[in-house]
């Protein structure tokens, strides 16, 4: 028998190597993590595997299956692409944090068990938020900050619908849940706001346009694909998600219009993307499952792509805002190239890989009967492929020429791009090897002339649109300026609350938020002093109780910490 | 000033109407082309002749539109969040 390894491991070992390397042993460690992780992922046998036993329970750190397996693989191709375009880099923090991140969410959808899930979401939130604050500035440090608290509250929130459930069930058995019961919507909840559902989405249009050229490519590959894969997992079928899928495909296209940031217009265009995954794992026939997995599968190479299109404009001209940019076809033509095939993929042109897989979610929402979310997805791809298909590639490359001259992207960035194009076309071309490896059976048929000459039409119409609203002079100018958001109520609503509450307790000597928070660990103190697992009142419980409670007293300090905590941040706001 | 950068083929005003000419001409043969290709029908909305370029062409005009409006509510200025 060949041994094998929980896939996460490999990452974490090679992310402590790149602390102890440098220079090229370093970018050789990097290469041969994703490398030797999928050898060792071609390894693994299907079913259970390395579990441990915990207490009463029993964790499985390792389930195979073809779902698992499929995400599992993905993400080793996303972290080879996101490695390769960095590696003229050489940041140990930003690489090290990408590792991490990337073996957490391998360990997260490798996870049997909802314990070892919520670990890896944790390191998840936290490696992310270090991927971030790479990029070493002012805004990126809050936007992290800011981050880590909605991805934090996320997991806490996890955490608790994960007790409760295994509480209620005994079980800690990471499966199907459906929407039952006080549990089951916390742990929805959580996925939700990783999945960045409409009113929770904001912290990734917030963040990730903050973070390095770099590092923005591999924040668009896990954190929002480890949530499609928990929805898959734990809610296929939910109705909700239906609607819920349809709105996120819808509402982002709207903002990344009038975005001045083409690194934010992506994010708000991938919020669009997960959009038509969920609302596949809403409906949760087969072919709806496949579409959105398929459809994560491809988001992933071709996301990734415009990302590190976009990326390489911001390294080589320091400019990322369509006002600033155009004309660089002139000085960047292969960057050129790689975007428009990243555009026309996403964009669902035939023989590019949007095609063969957001098609089937489509197919599935009107032989489900639910034809205005088929009509909402409609225009919903209408409106991605004016705003991810023409609007990036235009304004950055084309459009007036800005009069920027500078020097194509780098060898190194310039094939990771290569590869992930060729990718998007190969599975474009050739579905069959992205459909086997799907969960279900597939018994569809991307390449009918109908689906061809209705896809044209559309993409056609759509694109003739933008050519008459552009010599109308109807179309919406770059400006400079942001777009205010739901973030604006915790940036500037709720701090301007809060410091007038301050100010109205030093007004009345109540004292400061300090002080509350004071109070607030005294009263937990007590609570764990007595109901605590030496408490008193623990004689009267079984273990396995004692131990939930004491969780849940801990999930709910930790809550009142970092919320405590922010007072300090408040003054960085 | 004088200009030694190589011309470009969109440099030229000509080329870029000659290349929007090209474009109109495929749309319209996109349309053209229903009346040979039987198009499979799951629902009643489809069945109606150039279904999917009318609806294109009106959902982006309506994105753009609409889009263009909600900027007078939400837009800022760049440093709206620093102070």
């Amino acid at each position: 028998m060949i041994t094998s390894f929980p896939p996460f491991l490999i990452f974490f070992i090679g992310a402590a190597l790149v602390t102890v390397t440098q220079g090229r042993t370093r970018s050789a460690v990097l290469l041969a993590v994703p490398v030797l992780g999928a050898l060792n992922l071609m390894q693994l046998a299907d079913g259970l595997q390395f579990q441990i036993q915990l207490f009463d329970y029993t964790l499985t750190l390792v389930r195979v299956d073809k779902l698992s397996f499929l995400f599992g693989l993905l993400f080793h191709i996303a972290t080879l692409l996101g490695i390769i375009f960095a590696l003229h880099t050489d940041d140990k923090l930003e690489s090290t944090s990408g590792l991490i991140y990337a073996g957490s969410a391998l360990g997260a959808v490798f996870a049997g068990d909802m314990i070892t899930l919520f670990i890896f979401w944790e390191v998840l939130a936290v490696s992310s938020a270090f991927v971030i604050l790479a990029r070493r500035t002012e805004k990126s440090l809050r936007a992290a900050m800011r981050y880590l608290i909605i991805q934090v509250t996320s997991g806490v929130i996890l955490l608790a619908g994960v007790l409760i459930w295994t509480y209620q069930t005994g079980s800690i058995e990471f499966g199907y849940i459906g929407l039952d019961g006080l549990a089951s919507w916390l742990i929805f909840l959580a996925i939700g706001i990783k999945c960045c559902f409409p009113f929770l989405h904001n912290w990734l249009t917030d963040a990730y346009p903050e973070a390095s050229p770099t590092g923005t490519v591999f924040l668009s590959a896990f954190t929002t694909k480890v949530a499609v894969y928990a929805l898959a997992r734990a809610f296929p079928g939910t109705e909700l998600l239906v609607y819920i899928g349809a709105t996120m495909a819808m509402f982002p296209i709207f903002f990344a219009v009038i975005e001045n940031d083409l690194r934010r217009v992506l994010a708000y265009s991938l919020i669009n993307q997960v959009g038509f995954m969920v609302v596949g794992i809403g409906i949760g026939t087969a072919l709806a499952i496949n579409g959105a997995i398929s459809h994560a599968f491809n988001d992933v190479i071709f996301k990734g792509l415009l990302f590190m299109s976009m990326g390489a404009v911001l390294y080589r001209t320091g400019k990322i805002n369509g006002s600033d940019l155009g004309g660089l076809y002139k000085s960047m033509p292969w960057t050129t190239t790689f975007c428009i095939v990243g555009a026309a993929s996403i964009s669902a042109f035939p023989l590019f890989s949007g095609f063969v897989s957001k098609s089937m979610v489509m197919s599935a929402a009107l032989e489900e009967g639910y034809p205005i979310v088929w009509l909402a997805l409609l225009f919903a791809s209408a409106g991605v492929f004016h705003h991810a298909g023409i609007k990036i590639p235009f304004f950055a490359f084309f459009a007036h020429d800005s009069g920027i001259r500078t020097k194509e992207a780098p060898l190194n960035m310039l094939i990771a791009m290569g590869i992930a194009a060729t990718l998007s076309i190969f599975t474009g071309v050739y579905p069959w090897f992205l459909y086997d490896l799907l969960p279900m059976p597939v018994d569809y048929q991307p390449y009918t002339a109908a689906h061809v000459l209705t896809q044209m039409q559309i993409l056609l119409f759509s694109a003739l649109a933008f050519v008459w609203l552009q010599k109308k002079g109807l179309y919406p100018p770059e400006l400079p300026g942001i777009n205010i958001d739901v973030e604006w109520i915790y940036r500037k609503a709720l701090p301007a609350v809060a410091v007038w509450l301050v100010s109205l307790g030093a007004h009345f000597r109540i004292g400061s938020l300090a002080r509350v928070q004071r109070w607030l660990e005294r009263t937990f103190n007590q609570i764990y002093r007595h109901h605590g697992p030496h408490g008193i009142f623990a004689r009267t419980w079984a273990t396995g109780s004692a131990a939930l409670w004491t969780t849940v007293m801990l999930a709910l300090y930790l809550l009142f910490y970092f919320s405590g905590q922010m007072e300090n941040l408040l003054v960085g706001f | 000033m004088e200009n030694h950068e190589k011309k470009y083929f969109l440099d030229d005003p000509r080329n870029v109407q000659r290349v929007l000419y090209v474009f109109y001409f495929i749309c319209a043969l996109s349309i053209f082309a229903e009346f040979f290709i039987k198009r499979y029908v799951d629902h009643p909305w489809e069945a109606i002749f150039g279904f999917y370029g009318i609806y294109g062409f009106a959902a982006c005009t309506v994105l753009v539109l609409a889009a263009t409006q909600m900027r007078k509510v939400i837009m800022r200025k760049e440093d709206y969040y620093d102070n």
